[in-house]
């Protein structure tokens, strides 16, 4: 492979990552209130067809983009109405809203099938673009791509950096102590499930404006919610690694293409489930590091605490228990 | 309201009633805190202590009565509107997030605006923390802490909050000594510079060296107060009652040795289990005496296999029985009645039958039938008041009591029974102790623990003293009363 | 745990179920059924299709004929297999998201089996051979999810979630790869088995007996475990309180595995059903989302044994149904997924507030 194909690949890595971006900040943070939402694989769905449909019906990107995080949130605050208000299982409601929300996209977006919409087109940073391989790789995309990168930045300042993010890790590590320290732990709770819904519509915006414009079905954006879920967790509950979770799955997804012209026998289907048994790995790791006894054998091994160190993400402490006062 | 701090205050309560359903946790309690003093608040297990400060600290609504603040009533809702008032809770369980940083605790709840500003609170952080000789790292996880420093960093931040008063509740429960000196210098610099401070403890050793004055608590209500100095005897009646003790000699020899424990250390509960060794006799009645969390409940759950020791070694009937799980010993004929009912002994959703077919029988068919019969044959016996078909959370909770008794095996070798008769009257309480005491006929040991001390003296041959994860008193009942006992529960062994 | 999620809703209890109890339950059945169809009354009016028309066909398509009544009961089987193995799991508290892997490991297993009958002498032998197969193949595959889960500490849901992706895998590298068509690999699937490899159909109607009496005696087999085994009791019990459970003098993580077993049986034979007695080859599609929906299904049917299948049955009418949607009203056949998953969730809101309703919040 030479050079100009490397720089090229990379590219492709950083543009595709961008939905599969999106939806995992926005659950890292509905999770990091301690709060399930189960429903991101139809919901992508979903709102990717509302974004075309809305640009195709506008002719504006713009406005299909704001549908698209509209629909995200109203997902959303349909878990949270039923988990918080109606004391139901937040993983139950969740898998039933996924299968759900897939199949209104696929009814409600029947008539806009294979048709051309607008899409966002492609801005190259000005100066930024010109410089050798880092800018044809980042900055040679359209805005949708940008904003993801820069957000992974905004959501790490905003979740370490400011009183606002204290109160998000505070809120899901203890609704308790976060409760006797003056916050409203169901009010932190809604908010943060309607704004990781707000990105998760916005990555259902970013496959059908960007990544593989229209509408079809299927769309090619199947899996890509629980993929998002599954990176959550990889990514230890972090954005920052959260996110690179993501560009190391759209990593593969690009080297299955590669892979799949040398043995061409075995479909793309095939390597497109590797990041499964990734996952199953990554969380055996987790629960295997959590061990005392791991820990201490860990302690005289140098590589392995680091190793250990690496995959030592915990889960907020109160996920997916909604907070009751009475529970006191 | 903002309170300036240095600024005095005075805490006054009026005839405060809390009641949970049918149980009445408070009574008409009444106490006045006056700023620049140490007040503590003595009583046992259930006496109504932590209910009363959870009142106070805006956790729980109060039933009726009245909080008055420098003299003018004060209603609230929310623990947030306490501290706003100037009043900070230091929880019995540390209430806090372990996963964060030291600063980043400090700092939730009282710093707003968009950015941290992390300089600012840490030298604030650093100037209380040199003010009162504190040492914490600010960039350690709490969970790192032990629970002195814990502790230490709630006062910090409570102070830093504004806090004119400071409730304590049981503040020096699984610290060490070292940490309670630096932690009763700082209390009583705090009381010099005009804070009003309150301490909820068991232990009379504390109360004594630290307060000022102190109000005693026994089944809701405030039997006593008395000022410095104090006399230890007038505290313990106040406390326990005054109780004639009816002594009962052991009436039968202790068999050969069933279970062994032998230097076991285990986690959980507050204080864990440290360096424990303990031999039980068969056709024993020993009962485990101690606060709550006293490391009673991990020895029972030792005992029944249900956790594993972190080092040590226990031995049941001269066999080693490491690595082995909860149903290899009760294949032994260990058993154990857990005291949270619904928690671990009886299965919500249930019927008392299937209860029963699930104790009775191991083949792949239930016979209903049998079970059903069972179950009313037990009802009978056991006074339940309940149907065979009804399910076990719909019965009250001295029924529920009733029931995990009527599950006992006919000839087990070792009873392990956590607080058998908390919640029943004395007239059930004696009828459980007849019942049980048939099972002395067939070599049974029996180990319960209890919060009553007049059952312990009452049914008990050898009495063991838990205080903060260690067995301190290993007695015969005959060679104690209920002051000796209530004194070794306060630590003072 | 590593994450942290709740436990699914408890099976109500059948023994004590009262009459007033089945009143409730058709209360609630009408009460969320009018909810559903004002919801997808709105969402086909939101199509620009006529709701009434759609509804009618909807009726017309499953139940019209004989033939289309055929093809519901060729659906119900599978539907119903995979829901009678979900209840096992759910009554001891387990989400076993995984049955549509376990459903594809089935068809593999079977596949597999039917594959060496080709051009046997006694190719009767390797039909039969090919359920107890299948059965195998599903449940290896959910005791792979059970001992992530008891032994690794992986929550059930994404360890049954990454095994269906894995299953998905290597049932199409199984298409693509080394039993492909002769020439030809294609979504079409491998090649057609013989007549003598396949479920025979009964004349006229296009469903074959043999799966259907199959699924009635899971049922009942299963009505009976609940209601009469010990091992159904301590699943329920161990669902519910799992150190009581061990008080009691039962292991919970035997009990987990073996209700995973199970539940993977149910679906492997499910996906042999599919293979010898639908498609008569290993397709891409094999499962058909038979293992979602039939979570959606239990769900429905508030875990209860003797619901299932009526909610199988109306779940598919509705799946079935809507075949001919494109054809006749130009609207999309997700139709039926819409109505069904809105049919859950208005049944979720309606339990929960009755739920409300009979227990007041009680305090401490």
């Amino acid at each position: 492979m030479s050079g100009l194909e490397w720089i090229l690949l990379l590219s492709g890595v950083v543009s595709g990552a961008t939905p599969i971006l999106l939806a995992t900040l926005g659950e890292t943070l509905t999770e990091k209130a301690g709060f399930v939402n189960l429903s991101l694989d139809g919901t992508v769905l979903l709102s990717a067809m509302v974004a075309f449909m809305v640009a195709f019906e506008t002719q504006n990107a713009i406005l299909g983009f704001l549908a698209a995080c509209l629909v995200g949130a109203l997902v959303a605050a349909v878990v949270v109405l039923f988990s918080l208000w109606l004391g139901q299982s937040q993983v139950a409601v969740g898998f039933v809203l996924t299968l759900t929300t897939r199949d209104l996209a696929y009814f409600l977006g029947n008539p806009y099938t294979r048709l051309h919409g607008p899409q966002f087109s492609t801005f190259p940073i000005p100066f930024l673009s010109d410089i050798p391989v880092l800018g044809p790789i980042f900055f040679h995309h359209n805005w949708m791509v940008y904003a993801g990168l820069a957000l992974i930045g905004f959501c790490w300042a905003y979740i370490y950096r400011t009183p606002m993010g204290l109160r998000l890790r505070a809120v899901g590590e203890s609704p308790k102590a976060s409760f006797a320290r003056g916050d409203n732990p169901a009010k932190l709770q809604w908010v943060y499930a309607l704004a990781g819904g707000v990105l998760v519509g916005a990555a259902g915006a970013a496959f059908s404006l960007c990544v593989k414009p229209g509408w079809g079905r299927p769309q090619g954006a199947e899996g890509t919610g629980w993929i998002a879920l599954a990176l959550v967790i990889f990514g230890g509950w972090h954005p920052v690694r959260a996110a690179a979770g993501a560009y190391l799955f759209s990593l593969l997804q690009v080297l299955g293409i590669y892979f799949q012209g040398w043995i061409p026998s075995v479909p793309a289907q095939v390597f497109q489930v590797a990041p499964f048994p990734l996952m199953i790995l990554t969380l055996l790791i987790i629960a295997y590091a959590r061990k005392t006894a791991t820990q201490e054998a860990a302690r005289r091994r140098l590589w392995m605490k680091s190793f250990l160190d690496f995959f030592s993400g915990t889960a907020p402490s109160a996920l997916g228990k909604p907070y009751r006062l009475e529970s006191f | 309201m903002a309170s300036d701090p240095g600024a005095r205050m005075a805490v006054e309560l009026i005839d405060i009633h809390k009641e949970y359903g049918p149980l009445k946790a408070n009574q008409g309690i009444s106490i006045c805190f006056a700023p620049g003093y140490i007040h503590g608040i003595l009583g046992e297990n259930g006496a109504g202590k932590s209910t009363l400060m959870k009142v106070l600290a805006g956790f729980t609504p109060k039933t009726r009565g009245l909080i008055r603040i420098d003299g003018s009533n004060t209603e609230y809702q929310t623990p947030a509107e306490v501290s706003r008032l100037g009043i900070g809770m230091l929880y019995q369980e540390p209430v806090d997030f372990p996963v964060l940083s030291v600063l980043e605790n400090f700092m939730i709840g009282q710093t707003r605006g968009f950015w941290l500003n992390r300089m600012a609170t840490q030298k604030r952080f650093e100037s209380l923390c040199l003010h009162l000789e504190f040492s914490l790292p600010p960039e350690t996880p709490v969970q790192k802490l032990t629970t002195g420093e814990r502790q230490q960093l709630e006062i910090i931040r409570l102070l830093s909050l504004g806090a004119n008063v400071l409730i304590l509740d049981e503040p020096t429960t699984g610290i060490s000594s070292f940490q309670k000196e630096t932690l009763f210098q700082a209390l009583k610099a705090l009381a010099k510079e005009g804070k009003t401070l309150i301490l909820v403890s068991h232990k009379l050793e504390d109360i004594e060296r630290l307060c000022d004055r102190v109000s005693v608590l026994r089944k809701g209500r405030v039997t006593g107060e008395m000022e410095r100095p104090f006399d230890t005897e007038t505290l313990l009646k106040m406390m326990f009652g005054s109780v004639p003790s009816p002594l009962k000699p052991s009436q039968t020899a202790a068999g050969a040795p069933l279970l062994n424990m032998e230097n076991v250390s285990a986690t959980g509960d507050r204080a864990g289990l440290r360096g424990c060794s303990v031999v039980i006799r068969e056709k024993e009645v020993v009962a485990l005496a101690g606060l709550e969390g006293s490391g009673q409940g991990v020895f029972l759950r030792l005992a029944a296999g249900l956790k594993v020791p972190t080092s040590g070694a226990i031995r049941l009937q001269g066999e080693p029985m490491a690595g082995k799980d909860c149903i290899a010993y009760q294949n032994k004929g260990v058993t154990f009645l857990p005291t949270s009912r619904l928690e671990e002994g009886l299965i919500t959703g249930l019927t008392i039958s299937e209860h029963f077919a699930l104790k009775a029988s191991h083949g792949f068919r239930v016979r209903w039938n049998d079970a059903e019969q069972q179950a009313q044959a037990r009802i009978e016996q056991f006074r339940i008041k309940g149907k065979p078909g009804m399910p076990v959370e719909s019965l009250s909770g001295g029924n529920q009591q009733r029931l995990l008794l009527s599950f006992l095996p006919d000839a087990p070798s070792l009873l392990l029974l956590e607080k058998p008769t908390r919640g029943l009257d004395l007239e059930s309480t004696l009828w459980v102790w007849e019942h049980l005491y048939h099972y002395r006929e067939k070599k049974t040991a029996i180990v319960f623990s209890s919060s009553e001390l007049e059952e312990i003296l009452m049914v008990a041959d050898r009495i063991l003293v838990f205080f903060n994860g260690g067995v301190i008193r290993d007695i015969k009942t005959a060679q104690t009363d209920v002051h000796d006992l209530g004194r070794a529960i306060a630590g003072k062994a | 745990m590593i994450w942290a999620g709740p436990s699914p809703g408890r099976p109500d209890d059948q023994a004590s179920e009262s009459k007033s109890m089945i009143q409730r339950h058709w209360k609630a059945f009408g009460l969320s059924l009018a909810g559903v169809l004002g919801f997808t009354t709105a969402i086909l009016v939101l199509a620009g299709a006529p709701p009434l028309e759609a509804y009618y066909h909807l009726l017309k398509g499953s139940l019209g004929s004989l033939n289309k009544t055929g093809a519901v009961l060729t659906a119900w089987i599978p539907l119903t297999l995979c829901a009678v193995g979900l209840l096992y799991t759910f009554r001891i508290g387990l989400w076993n998201i995984g049955v549509e892997g376990q459903m594809i490991m089935g068809a593999i297993f079977a596949t597999a089996v039917l594959r060496w009958g080709v051009e046997s002498r006694v190719p009767l032998l390797y039909l039969a051979a090919a359920f107890p197969a299948a059965a195998l193949g599903g449940g290896l595959w959910a005791i792979g999810a059970g001992i992530l889960k008891t032994k690794g500490e992986v929550h059930e849901i994404f360890a049954g979630l990454g095994l269906n992706f894995v299953a998905q895998g290597i049932l199409l590298y199984l298409i693509f790869g080394p039993w492909k068509r002769p020439g030809v690999a294609s979504m079409s699937g491998t090649e057609v088995f013989p007549t003598d490899l396949r479920l025979s159909f009964l004349p006229g109607l296009r469903f074959s007996p043999a799966g259907l009496i199959l699924a009635v005696i899971a049922l009942l087999l299963t009505a009976w475990m609940f209601r009469h085994s010990r091992f159904g009791l301590v699943l329920k019990a161990a669902g519910s309180n799992p150190i009581a459970t061990l008080l009691f003098g039962e292991r919970p993580n035997r009990y987990m595995l073996l209700a995973m077993l199970l539940a993977g049986g149910f679906a492997g034979i499910a996906g042999c059903v599919q293979v010898s007695g639908v498609y008569h080859r290993l397709i891409p599609s094999i499962s058909s989302n038979y293992g979602y929906l039939a979570l959606l299904v239990v769900m429905l049917s508030n875990y209860n044994v003797f619901v299932v299948p009526v909610v199988a049955f109306f779940f598919t009418c509705l799946n079935v149904g809507s075949i001919q949607l494109p054809m006749m009203l130009r609207i999309d056949s997700s139709l039926a997924g819409v109505i069904q998953g809105a049919w859950v969730l208005v049944a979720l809101a309606a339990i929960a507030w009755h739920r409300r309703k009979v227990r007041p919040e009680k305090e401490h």
